[in-house]
């Protein structure tokens, strides 16, 4: 309906994001109604979310016929990002950032440039920037939760922990267990993800290919390899973050530094 | 920083444990000051004194779970900084005032120790050591099915099978029921009788340090208030 009265194509889009604006503003208001406590949350993830997302949108239209090699700063900015972010909500574990920001390139920059040297990611800006942002953006997921879910295993069985060292364990003997957990509930997603496809969801590469009039087939390989891929640069982020993680937690002389409430 | 104990001192005659000017703080706050005393092989010393004293902070710090803020430990003359943490921590097993057991079995919570060193513990030491703390046929168990007092003698089986030499109990029946701690109490008694094991305790039960100390180490404020026997400083 909108677009027979707007013809130019940016304003009609900006007549739909405030559209879907007013709708999430809605939801704002119940979160409100229900004292739920995330009416800052909401406004500067919307906030952000717009400025970001539209910003990228600008800058792509600007950039859209550069060099490939344009894509390079671009996804490093991404992955900063992505590491900064990170670091917000696991502030308690030492070198949090520098962690965070080894476990995403090794995850990401290795499978977004392995996959465009071998061709699997189209080699243009169009194709490199948007799938490279869905591994950054998988991968910032993944290690987030990893993270966050390692230390709180760990703050909550302090008492088990220095139970295993006190018996002469090794710091990385007696994490197994908490590492482990964590590293299953950063892949869950993913995995359940790979399981659902097509089934439960069409995501958006697939849905992209299809809308611009593609083989449906190949829509179908092309979306497999994207949600492989992100597979793996997930893998291999939470699977660096922990090995470097596991450490953090630790003083030289083997002392559990995380103070448990059963510590304090 | 980390001199010998034997170098400062002529004699060969070193203590077993010598704990120096031993000092322990957190965020500014002073837990533990200044706390100096001796222990010979075999000794049974309790730290006694009142809830915050600061007996649990020095007995961990014995264990080197936490790091001194000033002074140290020798064990055997030699300062326990310069001693690799883990072969430290099998030297002076720490039985801890909760069970702390790992999910499995008892038999895998007791295999724990020596396995973290890439040994084998075969199922009769297991049983034999089980059997030390009353508890024979209990390898197959699931820790989940344990009592209170079962679970503590299995922690304290499982401490015992890295063959420690001194026994470091913290609050070792205070979690416990009236009958369990009974249990557990006569368990460690009966166990530093024939091991002859070196024991420090921490308690703030002042039947329990009579039944089970020779010595007491008295806290106070985070502070050596008094070291003499048992009955001098119990009856003082």
């Amino acid at each position: 309906m909108l677009s027979q009265w707007i013809e130019n194509q940016v304003l009609l889009g900006a007549a739909q994001a405030a559209i879907t604006l007013l709708a999430a503003l809605l939801v704002m208001v119940l979160t409100i109604r229900l004292n739920l406590g995330l009416k800052k949350d909401i406004l500067i993830g919307l906030g952000r979310g717009l400025v970001q997302i539209v910003g990228v949108g600008f800058l792509l239209t600007i950039i859209f016929s550069a060099d490939l090699w344009v894509s390079l700063p671009i996804i490093l900015a991404m992955i900063t990002a992505a590491g900064f972010i990170t670091v917000q909500r696991i502030k308690a574990i030492p070198n949090a950032l520098w962690i965070s920001l080894a476990g995403i390139t090794a995850g990401a920059g290795s499978v977004i440039l392995i996959m465009t040297l071998l061709g699997v990611i189209r080699q243009d800006l169009t194709s490199v920037i948007p799938i490279g942002s869905m591994m950054v953006y998988g991968a910032m997921n993944a290690n987030t939760l990893m993270l966050e879910r390692f230390f709180s295993e760990l703050a909550s069985h302090a008492g088990q922990v220095e139970a295993g060292l006190a018996l002469g364990a090794s710091p990385e003997q007696v994490v197994v267990p908490y590492a482990r957990r964590a590293v299953t509930a950063a892949l869950i997603p993913r995995i359940n993800g790979l399981q659902s496809l097509g089934i439960v969801w069409i995501p958006g590469a697939m849905s992209g290919m299809l809308l611009s009039g593609e083989n449906p087939a190949y829509a179908g390989f092309y979306q497999f390899v994207v949600s492989g891929s992100i597979f793996v640069t997930v893998g291999i982020t939470v699977l660096i973050s922990i090995v470097l993680v596991r450490k953090q937690v630790f003083s030289p002389a083997e002392q559990l530094l995380i103070r448990s409430e059963e510590k304090a | 920083m980390s001199e010998n104990y034997v170098s400062k001192n002529s004699s060969n005659s070193h203590p077993f444990l010598c704990v120096e000017n031993l000092g322990y703080q957190i965020d500014e706050i002073k837990l533990l000051s200044d706390i100096s005393f001796e222990i010979s092989a075999g000794e049974r010393v309790a730290i006694f004194g009142p809830s915050g004293a600061g007996k649990s902070t020095l007995i961990r710090l014995l264990n080197r779970l936490d790091e001194p803020s000033d002074g140290t430990v020798y064990l055997e003359g030699q300062d326990y900084r310069q001693i690799p943490p883990r072969k430290l921590r099998r030297r002076l097993g720490m039985v801890m005032q909760q069970p702390n057991l790992f999910p499995g079995t008892v038999g895998e919570n007791i295999r724990f120790g020596p396995q973290a060193q890439g040994k084998l513990l075969e199922d009769e030491k297991i049983e034999a050591l089980l059997s030390s703390v009353d508890l024979e046929g209990f390898a197959d168990r699931e820790v989940s099915k344990l009592s209170g007092g079962e679970a503590q003698r299995v922690n304290l089986a499982r401490t015992l099978a890295n063959q420690p030499e001194v026994l470091l109990l913290d609050e070792p029946t205070s979690s416990l029921d009236q009958d369990s701690r009974q249990e557990v109490e006569q368990t460690i008694m009966a166990i530093l009788q024939s091991r002859g094991v070196t024991c420090i305790l921490v308690s703030h039960d002042r039947d329990q340090v009579q039944r089970l100390s020779d010595r007491v180490l008295l806290l106070e404020d985070g502070r050596l208030k008094a070291d003499g026997s048992t009955r001098e400083i119990l009856n003082a």
